[in-house]
């Protein structure tokens, strides 16, 4: 019953803004697909490209067969969960959900059940009479999402589904949402800014940057095989130190950090290592570097580092690992698994948090 | 110190209450006096003026033609303004800050001066008249032109009931409808229109309301026809001039009753919106 997504090279232009810049990527059957980036990456006109929502200037994109670019919104019968909800605010929980069915001309019987069944699914039957302002912004996404389903449409979109949700709410909605889809298997979109939200609901990440697709890969390769700097950076938290290409190392001073390789020597570059990559008394050809300050994340510290020439480095260190270090006292760095990349614009030293 | 203070407190309430008195003065001088006025009036001339004055072909066809020409400017204008609402907040295109401005026109145009464009057009030797001559079509001194110079001046009152409630909702719920597979139409009325519904109504009681007290225009499209094209407000002017207090007294009346109930639908429907709005 699921049906693979093909996108293959949209492009959208409001006025002469490139908001989608030939985008193309493969969202597989069953699985859940998620477009990350930053606001105005252009990802959310991606997803309302697929819904028809929004009219591509160029390109097309295939449901399994069929193509979908030629259809009409109304036609393509796919499932859309809005980021602010868009229930019917004058229909109750279950006319919102028996909405689709309606339009279909179900026979009341079949819609009764249908609406029986799905709000069960999202737990909600005790509030089938109620109105969405009635309702808890957690459960009206949760009608959101049944009333979506109700037709069962062959893929799940899902724009920012959680955006207006408080951390708390949203962490339990990613859960529930994750069991719900093992359950349904139905191929899914989804649309995130929310690195963690994507690293844990997705199979597969599209990461997009100014409309274009910096790298399609499972949450494995992007988080630890970026492609680009973007990617790196935008990934998880990440140290950029700024240096030169010498000898497949990227030198700052009197530190080399190895994996530079493949890039041209004596160019500009940036190294991307993770704060949990920083290891303090490490053994081998690693640096000195000056402790500046120690904040607790409990089992583990947040500690900032000086490199000898200047830089800073954030580093997350388990307390043991610690070794009764202070703020003052100079340790020995060691630097694992550095990326690095052609130098973008040096803008700020360290993204880490 | 706090003896100071206390005293200043004092004052600031006295100030206040001064100013409460104030308002509430002025609102009864100007706006409750002339009514008081009016029903005071019709009291002194007793029942029987009522009945006598309620029971004249002449009364009963002016409040007939009132009624046509404000149930005629209700429906047209609460179709067209829908529509143009909508488009105004859903449509992107060149010229649309214009028409959002031509919109408001009636608003600032004195009726009198609607009522002789009318007759620019219409009336003898205007520029349709030729056109409506040769088929027959009575426009100028009839019903017609007084039902057009109505709706001209009413045209705007919908239209700015709807436009703020719609940008307000957006157009998710729009979406939503049409991605569960809902026609245009079926959105329209399923979704759209039971949203807008009191801002609507809300629009309609204005447009009654103002249909129903209009002189300036339809008194120069009318010809004053006594019997013919005379509406409520037109038999209160010439009741009035031919000296008939009485008569014109208890037109008034009735239209100001009418008014006042249309006022509390109005007030009734407003906090309705608002109760709706706060839905989201």
């Amino acid at each position: 019953m699921s049906t693979p997504i093909v996108v293959d090279g949209i492009s959208k232009r409001f006025g002469t803004f490139e908001a989608v810049r030939d985008v193309t990527f493969t969202a597989p059957a069953g699985a859940i697909t998620a477009l990350l980036g930053p606001s105005g990456s252009g990802k959310s006109t991606v997803l309302r490209m697929i819904a028809g929502l929004e009219e591509p200037n160029g390109g097309t994109i295939f449901m399994g067969d069929e193509e979908l670019t030629v259809k009409s919104v109304q036609e393509r019968q796919v499932g859309f969960v809005f980021q602010h909800y868009a229930l019917f605010r004058h229909m109750s929980v279950a006319d919102n959900v028996a909405f689709g069915l309606r339009v279909r001309k179900e026979s009341k019987q079949t819609r009764d059940q249908r609406v029986g069944e799905l709000l069960d699914l999202v737990q909600l039957t005790p509030f089938a009479e109620r109105y969405p302002d009635q309702l808890s912004g957690g459960q009206r996404q949760r009608v959101a999402l049944a009333r979506a389903l109700a037709p069962q449409p062959q893929v799940l979109l899902l724009d920012e589904p959680f955006g207006a949700l408080d951390a708390k709410v949203r962490q339990d909605l990613r859960r529930w949402l994750d069991e719900l889809h093992r359950e349904l298997g139905v191929t899914s979109l989804l649309v995130t800014h929310d690195q963690e939200e994507a690293l844990e609901l997705a199979n597969q990440i599209v990461v997009m940057h100014e409309g274009k697709v910096e790298q399609v890969g499972s949450p494995g390769e992007i988080y630890d095989e970026p492609a680009t700097p973007f990617v790196a950076g935008f990934v998880g938290a990440a140290n950029v130190l700024h240096g030169e290409v010498v000898d497949g190392h990227v030198h700052l001073g009197s530190i080399r950090i190895p994996g530079a390789a493949h890039l041209d020597e004596g160019a500009a570059a940036a190294a991307f290592v993770r704060p949990h990559d920083v290891v303090v008394n490490g053994n081998g050809g690693g640096t000195d570097a000056v402790i500046e300050r120690v904040s607790s994340l409990g089992w583990l510290s947040r500690v900032a580092l000086r490199l000898p020439g200047g830089e800073t480095l954030v580093a997350h260190i388990p307390n043991d690992d610690l070794h009764g270090a202070t703020e003052g006292s100079t340790v020995r760095v060691d630097l694992r698994n550095p990326k690095a990349f052609m130098a973008p614009e040096r803008d700020g030293s360290t993204l880490a948090s | 110190m706090s003896v100071a203070v206390g005293t200043q407190v004092a004052k600031a309430r006295r100030g206040r209450r001064g100013l409460i008195a104030l308002t509430l003065g002025w609102v009864a001088l100007l706006l409750l006096l002339p009514l008081v006025a009016i029903v005071w009036t019709v009291a002194k001339a007793g029942l029987s003026s009522v009945t006598h004055t309620l029971t004249q072909p002449d009364v009963l066809h002016a409040f007939q033609l009132t009624a046509i020409v404000t149930v005629i400017t209700v429906l047209v204008t609460g179709v067209f303004g829908v529509i143009v609402a909508w488009v105004l907040v859903r449509q992107r295109f060149h010229g649309r800050s214009l028409l959002n401005a031509i919109v408001d026109i009636p608003f600032a145009l004195s009726p009198v001066t609607v009522g002789l464009a009318a007759v620019v057009l219409f009336g003898p030797g205007g520029w349709f008249a030729p056109f409506f001559q040769a088929r027959g079509i009575q426009v100028i001194y009839a019903l017609p032109a007084m039902i057009l110079v109505t709706i001209f001046i009413c045209i705007p009152f919908t239209i700015r009931e709807i436009v703020p409630v719609l940008e307000e909702i957006g157009l998710d719920e729009e979406d939503a409808s049409r991605t569960l597979g809902a026609s245009v139409w079926h959105t329209f009325f399923k979704v759209t229109l039971p949203n807008i519904r009191w801002a609507l109504a809300y629009g309609i009681a204005l447009t009654t309301a103002r249909a129903i007290g209009e002189i300036g225009a339809v008194l120069i499209v009318s010809g004053l026809i006594q019997g013919k094209t005379e509406t409520a407000t037109l038999f209160i002017f010439r009741a009035y001039e031919e000296r008939q207090t009485a008569e014109a007294y208890v037109v008034a009346l009735v239209l100001a009753g009418v008014s006042v109930g249309l006022l509390i639908v109005i007030e009734s429907l407003r906090h309705r919106q608002e109760k709706e709005r706060t839905r989201t």
